[in-house]
């Protein structure tokens, strides 16, 4: 099962011909994910590592019945490609490209909106459902296939933890790269509901950090619905200084609010079990599910 | 990134939003002279840096005649002002603007940014506007109301309305309005990831006045925005930060003396608070980011070494994507071959490459110490960084 992708998804590749687009097609494919062709304008006709290329989205679902799109194109390219994506109807666009400017995400976001497109990113480190599909740009040495479920707005966070996990004995259901950026696609919520809804998933591991709403919103959802599976949380930032951009856009938090030490407490009002720092998360995630009945996500 | 004050308000003036009467100066003698094209009965000068907080920290000074205002631009010129969002170093003001002052019958606050959810602008405001508003909105995050903010239209302008009636802005309303879908014009136009006007002042004569305003341009637009980089130009930022951001490091400078460097915002971000809850005091924030090479690296690591507040190096490293451990490795090894200064390193690194990223380390004669977890990683280079001090 799984959320989102797995070994059903259909991928192509918006962006295929450039350095980092032929990169990491070649891992996908090396990974197992089916991946079918690429979309470079101009380039329709011929191929590239041994794949067809197409001139435009549409042709390459037209051809292909690809479900799926990586988007791995310069900032400068990045929203129209996106929208180009959702209007064909893909289903799953993952966008992995950083500094996409805020106001192309406006509009990808009004594109978006009344469709059934899940949108992961921008600046994502993409989606994997270990030993099924890859699509982005994440390590996959230490991924094992099992229960645990992960949404993080960190790629190497979720990198680090997922090492932990699998050193544990704790394998990804699927991990979710929601993105650094202020205005991305899926968020905590959609997320939370997705693995609820995943047989496969045991228990969700949240990665969050200073700036933006997600966590609360993810807090504000928990407490409206019996989730049954255990919830952990690692919120980092708790000591940044205030009003500065730490690395990634959605750091900085133009109104005030967004603090570490809020996202924490509301996140353990809605009864989530918070991982004290990087290093806690596997204690964390046995902590939430021996006080969680009905749940084995550590068997 | 945030525009300097007097930019700002040109930016926004130029779409029709009224802004005080004003000039910018570098010297005492400029503010007095500039008071002749001001006309008003009072002055205010204004301290011209890129953190907000300005009010508070004394940035902002009032003024009877010109003689007291070449006075107190003399006093801000040149010296450093230290506000909650400067960091301790504070900025350096060696630009005031000289405006009229604003006889100010009501203070609001409001503000446009897209809405993360739906993507589209919105309208923040509130009717209690004022310096200390932003400590107030930290300690209550409902203080500022929020609502979409179409396009310019009788039926948008009707709904705006009902919005400001309801927090409190309820008088001369129709200037309020062709101030704030002025300000939308702007921030549609030119990029703008926040306008920030407050206070937003109501005179006694009814007019509504951008009395102080922050834009925050995207820097992510750039390519298409070529005048943004003179804008930027302008506006001051630590060397050293500038120095990174040319070589794919994201750099933010803090107070302490462990020099850290975490390949990812997230892993940084981690790296920091498990430090500081150790007691220990990172140096900076650092965050390779995910397309850096070993050369890029080798840049941030310069900086670390040539920074002299910096005892020990941490290196938090998970290696993935094109950035693989052993890549970053190189990059340390790279700095360490030509450095004077060769600081102890802490090295956690997993992921992709590892124990090549080790090997490499160890192999060209860095003096490295390797630790299995970020935990212990961090006990090492806390003690080391503790010792280094009292030395």
């Amino acid at each position: 099962m799984a959320i989102f992708v797995n070994s059903e998804t259909r991928l192509i590749v918006q962006g295929m011909t450039g350095r980092s687009g032929t990169f990491y097609t070649d891992e996908a494919i090396r990974y197992g994910t089916t991946c079918l062709g690429g979309v470079r304008p101009g380039k329709g006709g011929s191929s590239h590592i041994g794949l067809p290329l197409f001139d435009t989205v549409a042709e390459a679902v037209a051809a292909t019945q690809a479900n799926a799109s990586l988007v791995i194109v310069p900032a400068t390219h990045a929203g129209p490609a996106m929208i180009e994506a959702i209007e064909a109807g893909i289903g799953v666009v993952v966008c992995v490209t950083e500094r996409v400017p805020q106001h192309d995400m406006s509009r990808v976001k009004q594109a978006l909106a009344g469709t059934d497109t899940v949108l992961i990113g921008p600046n994502s480190q993409g989606i994997l459902t270990p030993g099924q599909c890859k699509i982005g740009v994440m390590p996959t040495v230490n991924a094992l296939p099992g229960h645990i479920g992960i949404a993080s707005r960190s790629a190497s966070l979720t990198s680090e933890v997922l090492a932990q996990c699998s050193k544990a004995g704790l394998g990804q259901s699927t991990t979710v790269g929601i993105g650094g950026d202020t205005l991305h696609g899926v968020g905590f919520v959609e997320c939370l509901k997705a693995f609820r809804d995943d047989p496969e998933t045991e228990a969700v591991v949240l990665i969050g950090e200073i700036g933006g709403r997600g966590e609360e919103e993810a807090a504000a959802y928990l407490e409206t619905v019996d989730y049954g599976k255990p919830v952990v949380a690692l919120v980092v930032g708790r000591h940044a200084p205030r009003g500065r951009r730490m690395g990634h856009a959605g750091t900085l938090s133009v109104l005030g609010g967004g603090t570490a030490a809020d996202k924490i407490a509301r996140l353990r009002a809605a009864w989530v079990e918070i991982a004290a720092h990087a290093d806690d998360v596997v204690a964390a995630v046995a902590r939430a599910t021996a006080r969680t009945p009905d749940t084995a996500a550590t068997r | 990134m945030f525009l300097a004050e007097y930019q700002s308000k040109e930016l926004l003036a130029q779409y029709g939003v009224s802004v005080p009467d004003g000039h910018q100066a570098r010297s005492p003698e400029e503010a007095q002279r500039l008071c002749k094209e001001i006309k008003a009965p009072k002055y205010v000068v204004k301290a011209q840096i890129g953190a907000g907080g300005r009010g508070l920290a004394g940035g902002i000074r009032f003024a009877a005649t010109p003689s007291a205002v070449a006075q107190e631009a003399g006093r801000l010129l040149g010296g450093v002002l230290v506000t909650d969002q400067t960091g301790p170093a504070g900025e350096v003001v060696d630009l005031i603007l000289v405006e009229a002052a604003i006889d100010i019958a009501q203070s609001c606050f409001v503000a446009i940014a897209l809405d993360p959810s739906s993507g589209g602008p919105m309208l923040l405001a509130s009717g209690a506007g004022g310096v200390e508003f932003e400590q107030r909105a930290r300690m209550d995050e409902s203080i500022a109301q929020g609502c979409a903010l179409p396009e310019d239209s009788a039926g948008a302008r009707a709904r705006i309305a009902e919005f400001l009636s309801g927090i409190g802005l309820t008088e001369a309303q129709d200037g309020a309005l062709d101030a704030i879908f002025a300000a939308r014009r702007a921030f549609m136009d030119n990029d703008m990831t926040l306008v920030e006007i407050n206070p937003f002042a109501r005179t006694r004569d009814g007019r509504w006045i951008a009395v102080d305003a922050k834009v925050a341009i995207d820097p992510n637009a750039g390519f298409r925005r070529p005048e943004f980089a003179s804008m930027v130009a302008e506006r001051p930022a630590p060397a050293d930060e500038l120095a990174a951001a040319r070589h794919n490091i994201n750099l933010v400078r803090l107070e302490g003396n462990i020099g850290v460097v975490a390949n990812g915002a997230g892993l940084g971000l981690a790296t920091n608070d498990m430090i500081v809850d150790a007691g220990g005091k990172p140096a900076n924030f650092m965050d390779i980011r995910t397309t850096a090479s070993s050369m890029d690296v080798a840049r941030g690591i310069e900086i670390l070494l040539g920074d002299g507040r910096v005892t020990a190096i941490l290196l938090t490293i998970h290696g993935g994507g094109m950035t693989t451990a052993d890549t970053v490795a190189e990059g340390v090894n790279f700095a360490y071959a030509k450095a004077a200064r060769k600081l102890p390193v802490i090295a956690y690194m997993s992921g992709k490459h590892a124990d090549w990223g080790h090997r490499i380390l160890r192999d060209r004669k860095v003096p490295v110490e390797s630790c299995d977890t970020i935990t212990a990683a961090i006990g090492r280079v806390v003690a080391l960084a503790g010792q280094g001090r009292t030395r």
